[in-house]
C-alpha cells in the first residue's frame, strides 16, 4: 500500500564478526500502517530488534543491510547522517527495554524533557517548552509533574521512568512509535499501567505503534496486527484475532503452546501430611541495614510450611522479599529474627557442620544460568563438584554419576567436557538442576529458574523440573515472578507483598479464589494470550 | 516445540585438543618468550660458561686503557668505561637482575594475594584494616623508606634488596586484588557455591581466585621490569647491590651519564632487560588467554 509508514522490503542484515558472516535478518518484508499498533513477536536471537534498529540506521558499522526500507515514501538506507538525524527523534520515536537506563542519570528528568522539546520545536521558549513538558508527564500519568520535573530518573520508579521515556518519545509527536521490550523490565501491575499509558499515546500522536516484544500476553493486549518473527525471518503476518484464534504456521502454534497456562494439571491430592515439613519458616524477619544507617525491613515476620514432596510456588513483584527468603534458608542473608527450620532442625541454633550437612540437602537453581555456574569449570566438573565435596566420590564413580545426571536433564554424556559459555541459556539451565539434584535433595529451591529464558525454552525447562520431581519426590520452593509459571508447576502458593505474606494455600485456592486484593489485582494485571479477554479486562478497568 | 538442546548437532568433544597445553601449543607467540626466557635463564646459570663465549670471560678482568671501547675482536658489545667487557657483564648480570625481578615479585604477589583476598571476600572490619595499612605503605615515599630499611640492615645481597622492594611494591597490587575479589564475590556462582554448602577454601581456590586472578597476573608480570629497574634506581643512588655485584641495573646507572660517548654500554643491558619484560608481559598475556576457557580456540 502507498500509505504505510514504514515499509521492508526484502530487509536482509549480515554482520561480520571475525571473518565470518553471520545472518541476523533474512528477507523480511512487512509494513507498519498508519492509526494501528504492530507487535513483532519473537524469540531471542529472532532478529526483532536488529529489524527496528535498520530503520532507525543505528545498526553497527559491522552490519551490512540489503534490501528497501522506506518511511514515508523515503528510502532509509540512503539518507544522509543528517537526514537520519532529524529522522528519528522527529519523526520515529524510539522507547527502549531498560527505563532507567536510558535516562541519564545526572540531569533531572524536566531538564531531559525541556530539551528535547526545544531541540525538536526550537520556536517555544522555555517556559512554553515547561509548560509542555508539565502536560506530557500529566499525560503519561506521572503524580504532581510540577515537582517532579526536579527529580532525577533514581529517584522515580522504573515504571515512572519508563513513563517519562513515553513522555520524551511522544514530545514531538512522531509518525511512529517503536517500543523495543518497553515492559519487560517492569513488575506485572507496573506493566499494565504501562502498557494503558502507551495505548492512550495512540490517540495523542497521529502515528503508529510499532510494539517489539516476546511476551504473547503483551501482544494479545495491545496489538491490532502481528508480525511472527524466528531466526530472522518473518513466520506469520496476521490479524491479532486471526493469529490467536487460526495460526497457520506451526511455529506459531507451538510458539502459543509454550505459554505458561494454568490449569493443565491435574490437582495432586494433598491430604494433610504427618511428620516434619520439609522446610518450615518461622515469624521469620529479615532486616538489611542500608546506607546511613537505615534499615529496610525485606522480610516482615514471614511463616511458611514446606510439605515433603510438594512444590510450593512463592509469588510476588520485585522487591516483595520472596527472594530473600530463599537466601535465608540457604544462608545467604542475614537472619534478624525467627528461625528456618529444614527437615526439623534449625539452622539459626545449630552448629556449623550441622548447618553444612543440612544445607548439602538442599538443592539450588538460581535465576541467571550464565551467572551461576563457575566459567572456569567444565559443566561435568560443575555437575560432580557437590558429590565430590560432600560425598567424597571420586574417578570413574563420580564420572558416572555425571553421566548419569547429564541423561536425568537430557542432555547428551559427551558434553561434560564443555565449558558454560559454549552452551545456550536453556541448556546451562539444565545443568543448574543437574547440579541441584546431585545430591539427592530433599529441598529444593529455585530462584526465577527460568524467567531468563525463553517462552519455548522455559517450557520444556519446567517440564523437566516437574518430572525430576514426581521421580524425586523433592520438596521445592518456587520462587517466580510469573503467576501463570507458577500455575502451571505448584501444588502450593504463597503470595508476597512489602515483605509480607498476603495469602498462602492450595493453587486451586488462591489461584481460581483469591482472598487479598493484592492477589486479585496480581492475577488481573498477569497478561493472559487472548486479545478478547485483554479487550475485555481494558474495558473494565476504563469504567472502573 | 523441540527441545532446543536436541537441535543442535552434537560433537563428540576430544578433551585432550581442549586443554591449557593442547591451546599454548599452537602459539607462536608461547614460544617465542619461552625461548627467551631459557636463554637468558641459561645465562642466569651458567654465566661462566656463556660469558666465555668470545675470549673475555672474566668481567672484572678491565683494561683501563681500552675505556668506552665501542664494539671490537673478543668484545662483540664493546667495553665500559673502567675498559671491562660489556658482553660478559651483561652475561654475568643476569642471575642478579632476574632473581631480584623474579624474587620481588613472587614475594610481592604471595603478600598481594593473601591480604587482597581476604580484604575482598571478608569486607568489613578486615577490609578497613588492610586498606589502612595498604594505604600506610602507598603513602610512603618509596626511596626514603628504602634508605631508611637499606641502610638499617647494614647487609646488601640480592635477597635483602629484592625483598626491600617487595616491602613496597606489594601494596599496589593488593589493592588491585581486593577490587578483583570483591566483583568476583558477588558473582552468582560464588553466591551458588556458597548456597551448596562448599568449604571455604574451596570456595576461595576454585571460584574467587581463579576468575579474579588475571589481571593481577598482568600486572604483576609487569611489576618484574619495573622492579629490576627499580634495584638500578637503588644502585645508582648507592643504595642497591654494590660493586663487585654486577647487575643490569648497576650497568645501566653508570652508563646513563656517559650515553652521548658511549652508547653502546647502554644499549647492550637495555636490549636484555628489554627482552625479558617483553617476554614476561607476552608469556602472561598467552597464559592468561588459555587459563580463561573463553579465550581457548
Amino acid at each position: 500500500m502507498k500509505d504505510d509508514i514504514l515499509r521492508f522490503e526484502d530487509l536482509t542484515v549480515d554482520f561480520t564478526v571475525g571473518g565470518t558472516t553471520h545472518r541476523a535478518v533474512d528477507n523480511v518484508s512487512f509494513a507498519v500502517r498508519p492509526g494501528e499498533v504492530l507487535a513483532v513477536v519473537g524469540e531471542s536471537g529472532s532478529g526483532k530488534s536488529v529489524t527496528s534498529l535498520a530503520a532507525l540506521g543505528l545498526l553497527p558499522s559491522n552490519a551490512t543491510v540489503g534490501g528497501r526500507i522506506s518511511f514515508g515514501g523515503e528510502d532509509v538506507l540512503s539518507m544522509s547522517r543528517a537526514e537520519l538525524t532529524t529522522l528519528r527523534g522527529r519523526r520515529i520515536a524510539m522507547i527502549f527495554q531498560d527505563p532507567v537506563g536510558a535516562l541519564d542519570p545526572v540531569f533531572t528528568i524536566g531538564s531531559q524533557l525541556i530539551e528535547m522539546i526545544r531541540a525538536h520545536q526550537p520556536a517555544l521558549s522555555r517556559g512554553q517548552a515547561r509548560e509542555r513538558a508539565i502536560e506530557l508527564l500529566r499525560m503519561v500519568e506521572i503524580p504532581e509533574p510540577e515537582s517532579r520535573l526536579k527529580y532525577y530518573p533514581h529517584q522515580l520508579s522504573g515504571g515512572q521512568c519508563q513513563r517519562v521515556m513515553i513522555a520524551v518519545a511522544v514530545a514531538c509527536d512522531p509518525e511512529l512509535l517503536i517500543a523495543d521490550e518497553p515492559t519487560t523490565a517492569l513488575d506485572v501491575t507496573v506493566q499494565q499501567e504501562v502498557l494503558d499509558v502507551l495505548l492512550a499515546m495512540r490517540s495523542e500522536i497521529s502515528g503508529a505503534i510499532m510494539i517489539i516484544t516476546h511476551d504473547m500476553g503483551v501482544v494479545a493486549d495491545v496489538a491490532d496486527r502481528v508480525v511472527v518473527m524466528r531466526k530472522g525471518s518473518v513466520v506469520e503476518t496476521a490479524d491479532v484475532h486471526e493469529l490467536f484464534d487460526r495460526p497457520t504456521q506451526p511455529y506459531t502454534q507451538a510458539l502459543l503452546d509454550a505459554v505458561p497456562r494454568g490449569g493443565l494439571r491435574d490437582d495432586k491430592p494433598s491430604g494433610p501430611t504427618e511428620g516434619t515439613p520439609a522446610l518450615s519458616v518461622e515469624d521469620l524477619v529479615v532486616e538489611y541495614r542500608g546506607r546511613r544507617g537505615k534499615t529496610v525491613l525485606a522480610v516482615d515476620h514471614v511463616n511458611l510450611a514446606l510439605n515433603p514432596g510438594e512444590i510450593t510456588g512463592l509469588v510476588g513483584e520485585s522487591g516483595s522479599g520472596k527472594s530473600t527468603i530463599g537466601k535465608s534458608v540457604l544462608g545467604l542473608a542475614p537472619i534478624t529474627s525467627g528461625e528456618v527450620r529444614v527437615d526439623g532442625r534449625a539452622l539459626t541454633t545449630a552448629s556449623s557442620s550441622v548447618v553444612r550437612r543440612t544445607r548439602s540437602r538442599i538443592g539450588v537453581v538460581f535465576q541467571n544460568p550464565a551467572g551461576s555456574l563457575n566459567p572456569r569449570a567444565t559443566i561435568g566438573q560443575s555437575i560432580g563438584e557437590p558429590l565430590a565435596v560432600h560425598r567424597g566420590v571420586r574417578g570413574g564413580e563420580l564420572r558416572g554419576r555425571v553421566e548419569e545426571l547429564l541423561d536425568s536433564v537430557e542432555l547428551p554424556r559427551g558434553w561434560a567436557g564443555r565449558y558454560p559459555h559454549e552452551l545456550s541459556g536453556g541448556q546451562r539451565q539444565r545443568v543448574s538442576i543437574a547440579r541441584a539434584i546431585s545430591l539427592d535433595p530433599g529441598l529444593l529451591i529455585a530462584d526465577e529458574p527460568t524467567s531468563a529464558l525463553d517462552v519455548s525454552v522455559q517450557a520444556t525447562v519446567l517440564e523437566l523440573l516437574r518430572s525430576l520431581q514426581d521421580r524425586l519426590h523433592f520438596a521445592c520452593l518456587f520462587i517466580s515472578h510469573d503467576l501463570a509459571v507458577v500455575d502451571q508447576v505448584c501444588d502450593r502458593v504463597a503470595v508476597m507483598s512489602h515483605g509480607k505474606l498476603v495469602e498462602q494455600g492450595t493453587r486451586e485456592a488462591v489461584l481460581r479464589a483469591p482472598q487479598d486484593p493484592y492477589t486479585i489485582r496480581l492475577l488481573a494485571a498477569a497478561p493472559v494470550p487472548d486479545p478478547r479477554e485483554q479487550a475485555h479486562r481494558r474495558s473494565l478497568r476504563l469504567v472502573g | 516445540m523441540t527441545d532446543q538442546v536436541l537441535v543442535q548437532p552434537i560433537e563428540e568433544d576430544t578433551l585432550a585438543g581442549r586443554g591449557v597445553w593442547a591451546t599454548v601449543r599452537r602459539r607462536v607467540l608461547f614460544w617465542v618468550p619461552l625461548t627467551v626466557l631459557a636463554v637468558l635463564l641459561l645465562l642466569a646459570l651458567f654465566p661462566g660458561w656463556v660469558g666465555g663465549w668470545f675470549g673475555n670471560p672474566d668481567p672484572r678482568a678491565c683494561d683501563i686503557s681500552a675505556s668506552a671501547r665501542p664494539s671490537s675482536h673478543g668484545h662483540p658489545f664493546g667495553q665500559d668505561l673502567q675498559g671491562c667487557d660489556v658482553y660478559a657483564n651483561v652475561v654475568h648480570g643476569a642471575r642478579a637482575s632476574l632473581a631480584v625481578g623474579l624474587m620481588c615479585t613472587l614475594v610481592a604477589l604471595v603478600i598481594a594475594v593473601g591480604v587482597g583476598t581476604i580484604a575482598g571476600y571478608v569486607g568489613g572490619w578486615a577490609d578497613s584494616v588492610l586498606a589502612r595499612l595498604t594505604d600506610v605503605f602507598l603513602g610512603f615515599p618509596f626511596l626514603l623508606g628504602a634508605i631508611v630499611v637499606l641502610n638499617s640492615l647494614g647487609k646488601r645481597s640480592v635477597l635483602s634488596v629484592a625483598l626491600v622492594l617487595a616491602l613496597f611494591s606489594w601494596p599496589a597490587l593488593a589493592r588491585m586484588v581486593r577490587t578483583t575479589v570483591r566483583a568476583t564475590r558477588d558473582a552468582e556462582y560464588v553466591q551458588a557455591a556458597k548456597a551448596m554448602g562448599f568449604p571455604t577454601t574451596r570456595i576461595l581456590s576454585h571460584y574467587v581466585l581463579p576468575n579474579s586472578i588475571g589481571p593481577v597476573l598482568a600486572v604483576a608480570t609487569l611489576t618484574v621490569g619495573g622492579v629490576i629497574v627499580a634495584e638500578s634506581t637503588l644502585t645508582f643512588l648507592g643504595l642497591g647491590l654494590r660493586a663487585p655485584s654486577i647487575s643490569w641495573g648497576l650497568q645501566l646507572a653508570t652508563a646513563q651519564s656517559r650515553f652521548q660517548q658511549a652508547p653502546h654500554t647502554l644499549i647492550y643491558p637495555g636490549i636484555f632487560l628489554a627482552a625479558t619484560v617483553l617476554s614476561l608481559i607476552t608469556l602472561g598475556d598467552v597464559l592468561r588467554d588459555a587459563v580463561n576457557p573463553k579465550g581457548r580456540s
